[in-house]
């Protein structure tokens, strides 16, 4: 096929327009916003002001959603690390019709709504749900768990848990398992064979899949929303809280500004980290 | 190698905790009583009941059902060409291109519902379906534009240069070779594509007004004023959907290979 020079741009105009007009424009008009003038008698005011990055920076109570934000994501990464990774090993070692069975298990809650999910651990974490009924018969008595960090990392770590099987799973594909049993009869233990075999196989898709998993968690609105009630505020539920109930959009645009330019900082490094790592094995 | 009792102890304590959500929801759906337990031994379907009473509850699922359709066909017909352009034809901006057509996937929804509401805003377009419907392509496209990607990818090239090579005409070649070879993608990139627009809750709270409010949408606003059987019943009904459109997208296409992406 030799394509004539415009051919490709007429064929993707269509797709580059509607993302011209619905990603790029209102991303940058959003850039516009947080640096306008905002009052709550007047609302939205045209001018320039570097005001609300300042207070912003300068008012504790943000640092503090921020960090909050943070060490939720990154415990929901560690836990989704820990569970996912040796679930997608024991995945792939499993005979053929449990392992796509399995495998579908782990995926389908990916395709249900978050809303439905998070409302299923409002049930089984609640007062009355089963988690606490099982504590109650054990003796240790009922733990309140709906409303605080608990539940929104359990759920959280719920919903993420297909993003980190998959990447590992799919680097698990590529290690022949004659490999393994080579390092085996040649009397590695065990564990060796882990570290040495396993673990440098799928580095790449535990580093991809907790990018993902990271950048998730800290946008997470519904989860939060549903399962951390006001007290547990986070990133995503400040800025739901400042454009629809505060009505303070150019404040929710800073924010919401920050986010982005932190989620793409932290792609960015892991990103490079992930390519230097490239390098190296490939000498 | 096989795995070990302590393998499968583990694996079978994540497959509980994967499905416990998913079964209390549905289990709680048929309770009796007013109460969010689950029953033993009495079932009643009149939560159910109450769903299809709920008159704001029906409008909103009609509202999901047909922004998602609308927006679902609507991405293919975009992810087609713009996969062809992408995975068959090399051009100065290729990769600037792919990329800004993935980004809804690495920019986080939320940051794309208050851009879109300042857009809307701007255009005086709050509360209208159609730009609602726009919107969800935007996040819903990457989804068919990866599938119809590696379906390309993973087909042969030279069947196509034979047809030409024969004399066939660019068009006919699309038409006889190319979208034949790039069906699967379609398919399953439509149903995936679907699946994500009902389920979308995070931009489209922003974007939606009473009159368009989605399915999603609606449920997280009832459950976080109050929670009652009814969302249970609801949970459990997409639970079903879900599981139906699962089944299908299994059938014709292989759910591992949709979700995990072709190898």
């Amino acid at each position: 096929m030799k394509p004539g020079r415009t051919l490709p741009y007429a064929l993707v105009s269509p797709a580059l327009a509607l993302f011209a007009l619905m990603v790029l424009l209102p991303l940058a008009l959003t850039a516009l916003l947080s640096f306008q003038r905002f009052s709550y008698d007047t609302g939205v005011q045209d001018g320039f002001t570097l005001s609300t990055y300042a207070n912003m920076l300068g008012d504790s109570y943000y640092w503090e959603v921020f960090g909050r934000t943070a060490w939720i994501a990154l415990l929901t990464t560690l836990l989704c690390v820990l569970i996912g990774a040796p679930e997608a090993y024991i995945l792939s070692r499993m005979g053929a019709p449990w392992r796509s069975i399995f495998l579908l298990v782990i995926l389908a809650p990916l395709l249900v709504s978050v809303v439905v999910r998070a409302f299923g651990w409002g049930l089984v974490l609640g007062p009355t749900g089963f988690v606490n009924q099982f504590l109650e018969w054990v003796g240790i008595g009922r733990v309140r768990m709906l409303y605080t960090p608990i539940a929104v990392v359990v759920a959280l770590v719920h919903v993420m848990l297909p993003f980190m099987v998959i990447p590992v799973w799919t680097s698990l594909q590529k290690l022949d398992p004659q490999v393994e049993n080579a390092a085996l009869s040649l009397g590695a233990s065990r564990f060796t064979v882990w570290r040495r075999v396993v673990l440098p196989q799928v580095t790449p898709g535990l580093l991809s899949g907790g990018l993902i998993v990271f950048a998730l968690s800290a946008s997470a609105l519904a989860i939060p929303g549903l399962l951390g009630g006001r007290r547990i505020k986070m990133v995503a539920t400040l800025i739901y809280d400042e454009y629809l109930h505060e009505l303070n959009w150019p404040l929710g645009a800073a924010i919401a500004l920050a986010l982005l330019v932190v989620n793409l900082a932290v792609m960015l490094a892991t990103n490079a980290v992930l390519e230097g790592n490239y390098r190296k094995r490939m000498g | 190698m096989k795995n070990g009792p302590l393998s499968l102890l583990f694996h079978s304590l994540v497959v509980a905790f994967m499905l416990a959500p998913l079964v209390v929801v549905c289990l709680v759906a048929f309770t009796p009583t007013d109460t969010l337990q689950v029953p033993w031994g009495d079932y009643s379907l009149r939560w159910f009941r109450a769903v299809f009473a709920h008159g704001d509850m029906v409008q909103s699922f009609w509202n999901s059902l047909g922004v998602a359709l609308v927006a679902a066909t609507l991405a293919v017909l975009l992810a087609i060409p713009a996969g062809l352009a992408i995975a068959r034809l090399d051009f100065p901006g290729r990769q600037a291109l792919n990329g800004l057509l993935m980004s809804p996937l690495i920019v986080p929804h939320l940051v794309l519902g208050v851009a879109m509401l300042r857009l809307f805003a701007l255009l005086g377009v709050r509360g209208s379906s159609m730009w609602l419907t726009l919107a969800h392509v935007v996040i819903i496209t990457p989804y068919a534009l990866r599938l119809m990607v590696s379906a390309l990818a993973g087909s042969d090239r030279s069947i196509e240069q034979a047809a030409q090579s024969l004399g066939a005409s660019r068009w006919t070649t699309f038409r006889r070779i190319t979208l034949p070879l790039m069906l699967p993608g379609i398919t399953g990139g439509w149903m995936l594509a679907f699946i994500n627009s009902f389920d979308e809750v995070t931009m489209s709270i922003f974007i939606t007004s009473p009159q368009t409010v989605t399915l999603p949408v609606r449920m997280y606003m009832l459950a976080t004023e109050s929670i009652d059987p009814m969302l249970a019943a609801v949970s459990a009904l997409i639970v079903g959907l879900t599981a139906a459109v699962m089944l299908l997208l299994d059938r014709l296409y292989g759910l591992d290979k949709v979700l995990v992406g072709q190898q």
